[in-house]
């Protein structure tokens, strides 16, 4: 119940050489600088690039070893292309059609289900030059699930869309977890767009494998790139314990011990969901302020402090089993002193919800 | 001024043997071309004029000189058209006259092969290959063929094996290269060669009497005159005997 | 209707059947020409063997080699002593020179780069991108070939037929060396249009010539037209 991969390939200026074993279900997210090889990556897993030598696996069906190279289309994968590449001489009704024809089982969904899901339904007659970058996206990921795929690989699927347009798909994305359960391979070098759709990220950078793991546990790490990016977050689970209609917010549970408040959030009690916290909105106090408005301030221990340039510092704080990260100008830190085990107090000034209430988590 | 004088001189002498020598275009008849080449030598040499031959088949250069081309003579491979150009006036009235009659042969691949009209029957009857002509609807050589092996009782024989050249040096061509085994050319093509030929008696086909005329163009042309008359005398007649073609006394 | 009476009238029996054998000649010269001239294309279009500017040339050659030279070389490559003459009678052919065989093969040498050019230039504006897509949709090569490269080359394949199919209609030099001018058999229109003209008939030959003018610009007509105004696929709006 695996994809493993054993690859050596072999360009002028480049080299992609990896070994390991990624998960065969949930999202795997491909995750690195852009020349890091991801999409080289993900086109030799669908067989695309023919020259590279190596092993791949998936689950118990050899796709290439030293003496098999099983072709692309027999390999009943799909792949969602950076650039959409919806077949010009057919309609989008055709496009889907395309697909459903020469699909790999019966128990897929229709394309009335799937235009009904990314919402293409009024889109069938257009051709592709008559659509915007956004809905050709759409309509590709459409043809994509009704090929009916064992696995299904996304290579920057919002790479080429403006960022309403990348939203609303990121959105479709995520909901469609409600209605198929194949595992995605996912290539992006956006890690908030990853952690809003990965539980699993491998990251790659000059075409080897830094790390791998835990979508979660990743994002925490110091000592690696993730946590230093301008955008670096720490992504914690929590359930909701409860709604208050009065403030209009609800109440999630971290832990036993570390509470929190978000803007009213959609789902059910008990529901688990995901939160995703920017390094840079969360800052440290010494004592809990009784005078701040900031309205989540949690209790945590100092678990690590790494130096991430000429005057910041990230700092790793360790709750119960899960870690924050926070930003903070060097300065400060020296102010306060901070030392690795000290008590202190985060305070969280936003936290976005990552995903709608799922039982699956 | 002095230096300009031998240049002036030399310009003098040129203008006055210009005086009497021209420059004439002959038009000829593809087949014929080799022939006049070495009539037109022995011209140049008796006489100051210069002549620039042009070879086409009879029927391209009747086209070209209804259209006008600048052709002092010509020397048709057939009478047809020279009397045509005279009714039509693009001819002198009374120039014509029958400079050369063309003479057929029997020509196989390969090419050393023995020919007479027991093998063009036993090839026609028993063979497999084909017998090239000239096209008779075209071509003087092609009608003259035609003529032979209807005289030898041969043509409904051929029907089936006959293929038709666009002209007399092509029928030649689809011989030598092998594609037909026989083929009804020209004498004048064959005459100087090692290969094997049987020249067809004369009674078996009509005269392909070749007539030479004077053009409209060239009426007072002195050069194309002056060739006309050259083509009568016992010299001319006997290059062009030497080249494969019957000429009257 | 009356001037095809007429025209019924100024046509001999000969000149009907050098129609016949000349729409029969293209056509069938036509269907050879994409058979042989869409994997030549395709090759030519994908090939990154460093030989491929000489096939190209070798493709080209006719363009350049004057008809009846062509023909010539024609001829001697099919006596029946040469080896295509042997391989052709091992075969089981009959007499190659001459025969309708004959001129088919010259036509398609001769017309190949009015079919291979346009086919190739398609083949090279082709999004290989869209192949890959196929593929990971489950299409094999013969599959893709059908319902991605030929839809998508539908322009270059019209061209290519319709010059093809146009340029052996008006083929004369190839088929006055090869063909023997047998009615009925190789004896085609612009060889019959020629003898008209060799033998003073004008009237019939002005027939001839203008039918063969008015259907050759029909034919291109309708490629030329084709490919300026019919969109292959609507392209409306701007993409975003």
């Amino acid at each position: 119940m695996s994809l493993q991969l054993d690859v050596d390939l072999q360009r002028d200026d480049f080299q992609l050489q990896l070994t390991g074993t990624l998960p065969s279900d949930g999202v795997t997210a491909i995750y690195g600088p852009s020349g890091a090889g991801k999409t080289t990556l993900l086109r030799w897993i669908a067989g695309l690039e023919k020259s590279a030598a190596g092993e791949l696996r998936f689950r118990d069906e050899v796709w290439q070893d030293h003496q098999r190279f099983i072709p692309t289309h027999q390999r009943q994968i799909a792949y969602v292309f950076q650039d959409a590449r919806l077949f010009p001489h057919l309609n989008v009704e055709g496009n889907l059609a395309y697909a459903y024809q020469r699909r790999f089982n019966q128990q897929g969904p229709s394309p009335t289900q799937v235009g009904d899901w990314l919402g293409i339904t009024a889109l069938l007659a257009h051709f592709p030059g008559q659509l915007s970058s956004g809905q050709q996206q759409r309509v590709a990921i459409a043809r994509a699930l009704l090929s009916s795929p064992k696995i299904l690989l996304m290579d920057e699927p919002l790479g080429s869309l403006d960022k309403p347009a990348g939203q609303k798909i990121l959105h479709h994305l995520q909901a469609l977890r409600q209605h198929i359960n194949i595992p995605v391979l996912y290539v992006s070098h956006d890690i908030e767009e990853l952690s809003r759709i990965a539980q699993h990220l491998l990251i790659l950078e000059q075409g080897r494998m830094i790390e791998q793991g835990a979508l979660m546990d990743l994002c925490s790490r110091l000592e690696l790139s993730l946590s230093h990016e301008e955008n670096a977050a720490s992504v914690i689970s929590a359930s909701i314990l409860n709604h208050d209609t009065h403030y209009g917010l609800s109440e999630l549970a971290i832990d036993s011990s570390h509470r929190l408040f978000l803007a009213a959030s959609p789902g059910e009690i008990n529901d688990n969901i995901r939160l995703r916290i920017p390094a840079r909105d969360v800052s440290i106090a010494l004592s809990a302020s009784t005078d701040s408005s900031i309205l989540n301030i949690l209790p945590c221990t100092i678990d690590s402090i790494e130096q991430t340039g000429e005057s910041r510092i990230l700092v790793r704080l360790k709750l119960e089993q899960q870690f924050l990260l926070a930003r903070l100008t060097k300065k400060s830190a020296d102010k306060l002193q901070l030392a690795v085990g000290q008590r202190v107090y985060a305070q969280i000034k936003t936290a976005a919800l990552l995903n709608e209430g799922s039982p699956h988590e | 001024m002095p230096r300009l004088l031998p240049l002036l001189l030399l310009l003098l002498t040129i203008g006055s043997s210009l005086a009497n020598a021209d420059t004439a275009t002959i038009a000829t008849a593809a087949n014929f071309k080799p022939t006049l080449q070495r009539l037109a030598a022995v011209f140049e040499q008796q006489t100051p004029h210069q002549l620039t031959l042009v070879g086409a088949s009879t029927g391209t250069l009747f086209n070209q000189i209804r259209q006008g081309a600048p052709f002092d003579l010509l020397l048709a491979a057939d009478s047809e058209r020279p009397a045509r150009l005279e009714q039509l006036g693009f001819a002198i009235a009374g120039s014509r006259f029958t400079y050369a009659e063309g003479r057929l042969a029997l020509i196989g691949y390969p090419a050393g092969r023995d020919l007479n009209p027991a093998s063009l029957r036993a090839e026609l009857t028993t063979g497999r290959g084909k017998l090239a002509i000239a096209n008779p609807n075209t071509a003087p050589y092609g009608l003259a063929a035609r003529q032979a092996l209807e005289a030898l009782a041969l043509w409904p024989l051929a029907q089936g094996r006959l293929v038709r050249a666009n002209n007399i040096a092509q029928a030649f061509q689809y011989v030598d290269s092998g594609n037909a085994s026989l083929g009804l050319v020209a004498y004048a093509q064959v005459i100087h060669s090692p290969r094997a030929h049987w020249l067809l008696p004369a009674r078996q086909y009509q005269p392909i009497r070749q007539q030479a005329i004077l053009l409209q163009f060239g009426h007072r042309n002195q050069a194309a005159i002056d060739f006309m008359h050259f083509l009568t005398s016992p010299p001319a007649k006997d290059i062009i005997r030497h080249h494969g073609y019957a000429v009257a006394d | 209707m009356r001037s095809l009476i007429e025209m019924n009238s100024m046509l001999s029996a000969a000149d009907l059947a050098a129609i016949v054998v000349t729409l029969k000649l293209a056509t069938i010269t036509t269907i050879i020409l994409l058979l042989v001239g869409l994997p030549i294309a395709w090759w030519l279009a994908n090939t990154r063997v460093r030989a491929k500017p000489l096939v190209e040339a070798i493709v080209a050659l006719p363009l350049v080699l004057p008809p009846t030279v062509l023909g010539f070389y024609l001829l001697l490559a099919f006596a029946p002593d040469s080896p295509v003459g042997q391989l052709w009678q091992y075969l089981g052919g009959e007499q190659l020179a001459f025969s309708f065989s004959a001129l088919v093969i010259g036509s398609v040498i001769y017309s190949l780069p009015f079919a291979v050019q346009p086919l190739q230039a398609s083949f090279e504006q082709l999004p290989k991108s869209l192949l890959e897509a196929a593929a990971t949709m489950g299409a094999n090569g013969r599959d893709q070939f059908f319902s991605i490269i030929l839809p998508l080359s539908r322009r270059g394949i019209i061209g290519a037929a319709s010059l093809g199919f146009a340029h052996t209609v008006g083929e004369f030099g190839v088929i006055l060396m090869i063909g023997g001018n047998i009615p009925g058999e190789t004896q085609v229109l612009s060889i019959a249009l020629y003898d008209r003209v060799e033998t003073l008939q004008y009237s019939s030959a002005h027939w001839m010539a203008g039918g063969l003018i008015v259907f050759s610009l029909l034919l291109l007509g309708f490629i030329y037209r084709f490919n300026k105004t019919a969109s292959l696929y609507p392209a409306g709006r701007v993409r975003s």
